[in-house]
Formats: C-alpha cells, structure tokens, sequence
C-alpha cells in the first residue's frame, strides 16, 4: 500500500455526529443482541456524507423518479443505513428498538417496501451494483439528471457479477454511476490481502474505465470533495475507494476481524460499546 | 417459436415505449429492427446474464418493462439467485425469455439442454411460468405479458414447430385451453408435448379408445378451477412435460391434487423425463425417444393403465 489512507482513517477523530450515530448504533443493536458491528461501523461515515450531505433523496420525494438513488449492496452493513434513515425521518427512530425482533421492520439485512427509504432488498453479495446500473440506464433514458450511489464492501468484489457490471458501466458511459467502496481490509474470514488479494485495486477500477479518487473513509470532507468531483467529468463511471477501519469508533474492535458480525452479545460487550464511545 | 416471440416483443415495443430488450450474446442480426428503430431500448450486455438480471431489476424498479433473451439453462441455473433476489423478491415485471426449452439442444449435450427449468422457477414464490405449444400460442402470450405485473419464464420451443392452437381461442395467462374432453381419460399436458399429446389421442381414437386433452400453457400459476373439475370428474389423469420427471409440471398437479383432493390424487400418472442427465446427442425427437417418451410407449402405458391393453 502506498498512500497514508489506512493510517489517516485509524487517526482521524470523530465529530459529535459521528459519535452520536454510533450511540443509536449501540441501542440499535443492544435491542437484537447482534450485528455486523465491524461492517457497520466502516462505512458510517461514507452514508453520513451521502444522506446529510449529498443524496437528494428525503422522506417527502422519495417516489419522484427524480431522485437520487442510494443502495446498500454490502447490505450486512445494514445498521449505519438504519439509523442514518431514522434519524433523517424515513420512519420513527423507536423502530430502532425492535431491531431483528419478530414483528420488526428491521432485519440483518435492508428489505424493500418494508422500510421507508431502502431501494432494493440486499443480503446476497453482488447484486446492488447490477441493479444501480439499470437505474442508472434508466435515468439516461428519461433524460434525467441524478445520481446513483452503489456502496460495495471490499469482500463483495470477490463476486464476478461486480466485474461483469464494471463492464456494462464503462460500456454504457454512466457518468450519474458512483460506486463507493468501503475498502476496510478485513471480510468475514480474515484479511481481504489474505483470503483473496484485490491489489491493485485502484488500478483494476481504472482499467475497467472509471474516474478513480481514493479518500480517507473516515473524514467527510474528502469524502464530499470526491462525491462532488465527479459530476461531469468525462462520460465515465466513477469509484471512490474509500480507506475505512473496520469497527471505527470502538478501539477493541477497530482493525479486529472478530467484530466483522457478532451475535449474542453480553450485557457486559454491550456496556463496553457505551463506555467506547462516551 | 422463437422468431414469433422475438418479433411479438418488437411488435409490443413500437406500441409501448417501456418495453426494453435485452440479450446476452445473441446471433447476428437478431432483432436488428428493434435496435434500429429503438436503439435506447435494445441492448446485447455480453456473456454476462448475472449482472442482466440485476439490469433489467433496476431498470423494471422505474417502470420499464424488461424482456430478457438468451439459452435458457444460461437463465435459470447460471441467475438462479439473480433471479430469486432481484426479481422475484421485489416481484418485478420483468419476462425471461428461454430458448431451447426441454431437449431442443439435444446435439449440444446437457450444459444446454432445459430438461430442469420449469423445477428451478417453480421453487421461485410469485414467479410465472408459460410454456406455448406453437408459435401462434406464443404471440398471444407475448401480447399479454406486457401487462402482467409479476417476474414471468417463458420456455421457447424449437422454430418450425407445426401449429396446433386456434388462432381464434382465447389466450390468458393461467387459464388452460381444452382441446378435447372425455370423462374416462385425460392427458394434461404442457409446452409442445401438447402436440405430442393431440397425435397420440388421434391415434388412440382411431383405435376406438377415447381420451381428452387439456394445454396447461401456463404452470404457474396454475388453473385450479379447470383441475378441480377434471380431478373430480375423469377415471384417469395422464401428465406429459419435456423435463424431468422431478418437480416439474407433473409434480406441480400432483401436489396440488394430492393437497386438495387426496382421495382421487392416485388417478394420476406423470409422463416425463427420467431423473439423469441426457445421455445421448441426435436432435430433439430422437432424444426425447431415447428417454422414454416415444408415441407408441405413451399409448401402450395409457392402454394399460385404463384397462384397453
């Protein structure tokens, strides 16, 4: 690795905001006892950015087929989109509380139709880009000027129906595409450069004929610099790397492959989230 | 059939601009009209049929009718979980369009050979499943698939097939057609085992035995009402599919009878493809032979089975 990114992103201190959604995360999850903590705690960030800072997608259009567009693809990340939704409006922050429960809107994975603000149901790996793709098709057809924001993890290219999708991006010149990738080194086994290495990863983007930036994940004035850079570039697809830490914001999770999904959690694992983030 | 269903789909296109096509890797110049004439709604994606199913999901999430063409077995096993998430559990209308349904690829072996799809879509909550006996059959079902609002499979047989349908019958998704009604047999058939179906009652006519027919184009979802009355009503009930004998159109009257009508669901007796890979290569009808589903041995199982041997 060349760039400072990785260190940056383990550096970088978190806003009041930051901390406050990682609160709501806590409560979220201490209501199922289980999450992708590590996953969620990535890309926390990178949403803050898109939904508060970027997206023009709000609880009032979020029919109008003008909108901006926003999906999940690494849907186990699920628990940053949901408090980021709630918090925003899409539907009442006391949800939060039913997280996983029987009756609950709100499962390990985002669903369609059963929660106010989600695209497409997510879960299975390697299929948000596909969707966001024709959407992005779509919206050249009606001649409409909007974005569509595709969030993949790192693991989930292992899927061959990413690099399928690149090809069609590139082919189809879908400069409204952004693919944001939360590139924190860790998949559910172990490390990505172990289980299988995507390096270079910036340049294998680029071959396949995207704008690529690399940001720090964590510092969302990069993050809202890169978004913004990419309108009318030069009828290409665009990736933002982005350089996350796994479990951001909980330094025993932090860079922990542990904390990649953890189910059961102790009262005591819990209380030791709160004490974190105090 | 497969013309008639390419150029049905152009047809629909010129009168609705939502209808999109997309193939994979298709011959040359297939549907070269529609490219021309509509070229932001045709697109040939490339041997990449996992990322077209999430394509045309995301296309179909902002109202565009996508319509989906390559081999069928390319569909239904390579996309099976493309096309459970993407499609079916967002119940998008979106029309997978397969060729060479059963053994139309018998010289191609089995990598081609759909003897398995009506199973794979069966398993599928709100998928539909269509399967014409003849070309005409087919233009009608592409006419009414515009407007049908849940992901549906159409199993395309091979081109030149005869035509049997009645250009004047009327054509619903769900609803099948009776060709001939008979209170002692029946043969309930689907896709172009119905002319199969239709020769084998001929000649058992001629022999003085009399057996019905009723086309079940659609398998899912299927005709409950017309079942219910045949079940209730007719001695022996003969399935004939072009497809495994396991989970196919056969099982799907089986379960349903045999759920609902428990006492009579032993009237039943399922012609179709034994449960292995297709062994040989030839063409369609000496294949379909080979495994077992030839004129004479239909006729002489049905006159066993209805006590004319």
């Amino acid at each position: 690795m060349k760039n400072n990114y990785p260190k940056e992103a383990l550096k970088i201190k978190l806003d009041d905001k930051s901390k406050s959604l990682r609160k709501l995360c806590v409560e979220t999850l201490e209501s199922g006892k289980r999450a992708h903590l590590g996953s969620a705690m990535s890309i926390l960030e990178i949403l803050s950015v898109a939904y508060y800072d970027f997206l023009n997608i709000s609880p009032n259009n979020f029919n109008d087929i003008n909108r901006d567009r926003f999906i999940l693809s690494k849907g186990h990340g699920c628990l940053a989109l949901y408090v980021i939704l709630a918090d925003l409006g899409f539907f009442n922050k006391s949800y939060l509380k039913k997280f996983c429960h029987p009756d609950s809107i709100l499962g390990g994975h985002p669903e369609y139709k059963k929660i106010n603000g989600v695209e497409a149901s997510t879960g299975a790996l390697g299929h948000g880009l596909p969707i966001g793709i024709g959407m992005a098709i779509s919206s050249k057809i009606n001649k409409i000027d909007n974005n569509i924001l595709v969030l993949l993890g790192d693991g989930e290219q292992n899927e061959g129906s990413i690099w399928e999708s690149a090809l069609s991006a590139s082919k189809h010149q879908l400069d409204n595409l952004i693919v944001l990738i939360d590139y924190n080194k860790i998949q559910s086994y172990g490390f990505v450069k172990d289980v299988l290495n995507l390096e270079p990863l910036s340049s294998k983007w680029e071959s396949f004929g995207f704008n690529v930036h690399e940001v720090n994940g964590h510092d969302k004035k990069q993050i809202k610099d890169a978004l913004n850079s990419t309108k009318n570039l030069n009828q290409k697809p665009n990736a933002i790397i982005c350089h996350t830490i796994k479990g951001k914001g909980f330094k025993f999770a932090e860079n922990n492959p542990n904390w990649h999904h953890k189910s059961n959690l102790s009262e005591e694992e819990i209380n030791l989230l709160y004490e974190a983030i105090r | 059939m497969r013309k008639a269903c390419l150029s049905s789909i152009y047809k629909q296109a010129k009168k609705n601009n939502k209808i999109i096509f997309i193939g994979s890797d298709l011959g040359p110049g297939v549907l070269d009209d529609f490219k021309n004439e509509f070229p932001n709604r045709f697109f040939m994606e490339g041997v990449s049929e996992q990322f077209i199913i999430g394509m045309s999901a995301g296309l179909a999430f902002d109202g565009f009718l996508p319509y989906i063409n390559t081999i069928s077995t390319f569909l239904t096993r390579r996309c099976l979980e493309q096309i459970i998430v993407d499609l079916c559990m967002h119940n998008l209308p979106v029309k997978l369009i397969g060729n060479g349904g059963g053994l139309v690829y018998a010289p191609l072996g089995p990598t081609h050979q759909a003897v398995d799809d009506i199973a794979l879509m069966r398993s599928i909550p709100n998928m539909s499943i269509v399967a014409p006996c003849d070309a005409h059959e087919m233009e009608a079902l592409i006419e009414k698939s515009v407007n049908w609002p849940h992901p549906l499979y159409v199993r395309i047989a091979k081109g030149g097939d005869k035509i049997i349908s009645d250009k004047f019958q009327t054509f619903d998704i769900g609803k099948s057609i009776t060709y001939k009604e008979s209170s002692n047999a029946v043969i309930l058939s689907t896709g172009i085992m119905t002319q199969k179906a239709l020769e084998i009652i001929n000649e058992l006519s001629n022999e003085g035995i009399d057996i019905g027919l009723i086309h079940l184009h659609t398998v899912t979802p299927l005709d409950h009402k017309k079942i219910d009355e045949v079940i209730k009503n007719v001695e022996h009930i003969f399935t004939l599919e072009e497809h495994f004998i396991v989970n196919g159109f056969g099982t799907s009257i089986l379960e349903y009878c045999n759920n609902n009508f428990q006492e009579y669901s032993n009237k039943i007796y399922r012609f179709a493809l034994p449960f292995h890979f297709p062994d040989q290569y030839g063409n369609q009808e000496t294949l379909i032979n080979h495994m077992g589903l030839d004129n004479e041995k239909i006729k002489n199982d049905i006159k066993q089975k209805i006590g004319n041997a």
